[in-house]
């Protein structure tokens, strides 16, 4: 074997080590490297009453209410499986409406969802007004953009 | 590759080749920003705020070519010990660098109008961050050393320890919930992106590919330079 052939056979092996150890090392992290839980996970999960948690999902078409003086939000987030009740004060993103994705920071209190952060998730679609008016119209739509 | 990595021929190369890549570099960034900024169109959900795109995603896609560009030339060197690789390597890593601050930085200001806020710590925000760092470690390791040769071992050791993260960052959105969103272009399906913003979009992607060549050659051409003057140096 050649001084060469050893290298290169030493930095394909340490490569391939680090590969494995990186892959062993993230699926050890699992759940830690989640930004956020769908309410389906959230029905597997127990989670402290007290424990800060992200959660994350579409909007509900029509469940949005606002209160009177436009300062509580209440709105529920599905997977298309289950559904979570939330509630937030503040202002939210220009992003948010109904159908859309989000992601909500808080805890969860008796089975809903106190909200102290929401933040807006926009998909990987990109187009122009006119040629999203256009699918609708002629019903190939996908649908709202997705979790 | 054994015949380009004779110092001399490639500084011949370099000088004829450098000036039309530099050249067809701001041809394709000025056609790619006017294209993205005035004649694309507004999109759908997210409106003007789109055209942030142009730059975020070819500088995201940059910071991963290039640390792999920086990756295969420490290999290179630490395999066949050929100088000009960790030259290559060298001038690459801060273009590499600051292709990635470019990416971060342009993330944020997309991030607070689209998604409410400038950063979160989600899987490929996180991992960019990483991959700045290890561009920033990279050159103080193999700088940090009078003599620049000794650097060099180290730091492409450090380079190909480091490559573990390109997968991590591209798959990120994949493996884990994010916030960013998937892919648009590298899906089993069509890309998910209108013709009339693709085509600024590999505008700009091409433009700063060419971008990185023309410096890459003459930050080459500099250190190569350097280390003639040096060598000479110690003869005296």
């Amino acid at each position: 074997m050649t001084p060469k052939r050893r290298r290169l056979s030493i930095v394909v092996i340490g490569l391939v080590m680090l590969g494995t150890s990186a892959a062993l090392v993230l699926t050890a992290f699992g759940d830690n490297l989640v930004f956020f839980f769908s309410p389906t996970d959230l029905q597997a999960k127990t989670v402290a009453p007290e424990q800060r948690i992200r959660i994350g999902g579409l909007v509900e078409q029509g469940s949005l209410e606002k209160s009177k003086d436009g300062l509580v939000a209440n709105f529920r987030v599905t997977d298309l499986q289950n559904v979570i009740p939330v509630t937030f004060k503040g202002i939210l993103p220009d992003l948010f409406r109904e159908g859309q994705g989000i992601v909500a920071e808080g805890r969860l209190v008796k089975g809903s969802f106190i909200a102290s952060e929401v933040l807006a998730k926009h998909d990987e679609t990109y187009m122009p007004k006119e040629v999203a008016d256009a699918l609708k119209k002629s019903g190939k739509w996908k649908g709202a953009a997705q979790p | 590759m054994h015949w380009f990595a004779n110092p001399a021929r490639f500084m011949r190369i370099a000088e004829t080749v450098q000036p039309w890549i530099a050249g067809l570099a701001v041809l394709c960034i000025a056609a790619g920003l006017y294209y993205g900024l005035v004649i694309s169109p507004a999109d759908y959900q997210q409106g003007e705020t789109v055209r942030i795109m142009y730059v975020h995603v070819p500088a995201a896609w940059m910071s991963l070519f290039i640390y792999t560009i920086l990756a295969l030339a420490s290999g290179v060197f630490l395999i066949w010990k050929h100088p000009l690789a960790d030259i290559a390597a060298r001038a690459a890593a801060p273009i590499g660098a600051a292709f990635t601050a470019m990416a971060l930085i342009t993330g944020a200001l997309w991030g607070q109008p689209m998604w409410g806020t400038w950063w979160v710590w989600d899987a490929r925000l996180t991992s960019v961050l990483i991959l700045f760092f290890l561009y920033l470690g990279y050159m103080a390791l193999v700088n940090a050393f009078d003599e620049p040769e000794h650097g060099a071992r180290a730091g492409a050791i450090l380079a190909l320890v480091g490559v573990i993260n390109v997968p991590i960052i591209k798959f990120s959105v994949d493996w884990w919930n994010t916030l960013h969103q998937p892919a648009s272009l590298t899906r089993l399906d069509a890309s998910a992106i209108d013709p009339a913003m693709l085509v600024p979009l590999l505008l700009m992607a091409a433009g700063f590919k060419l971008y990185f060549l023309a410096v890459l050659v003459i930050r080459m051409r500099t250190l190569l330079t350097a280390r003639r003057i040096r060598a000479l140096h110690m003869v005296e």
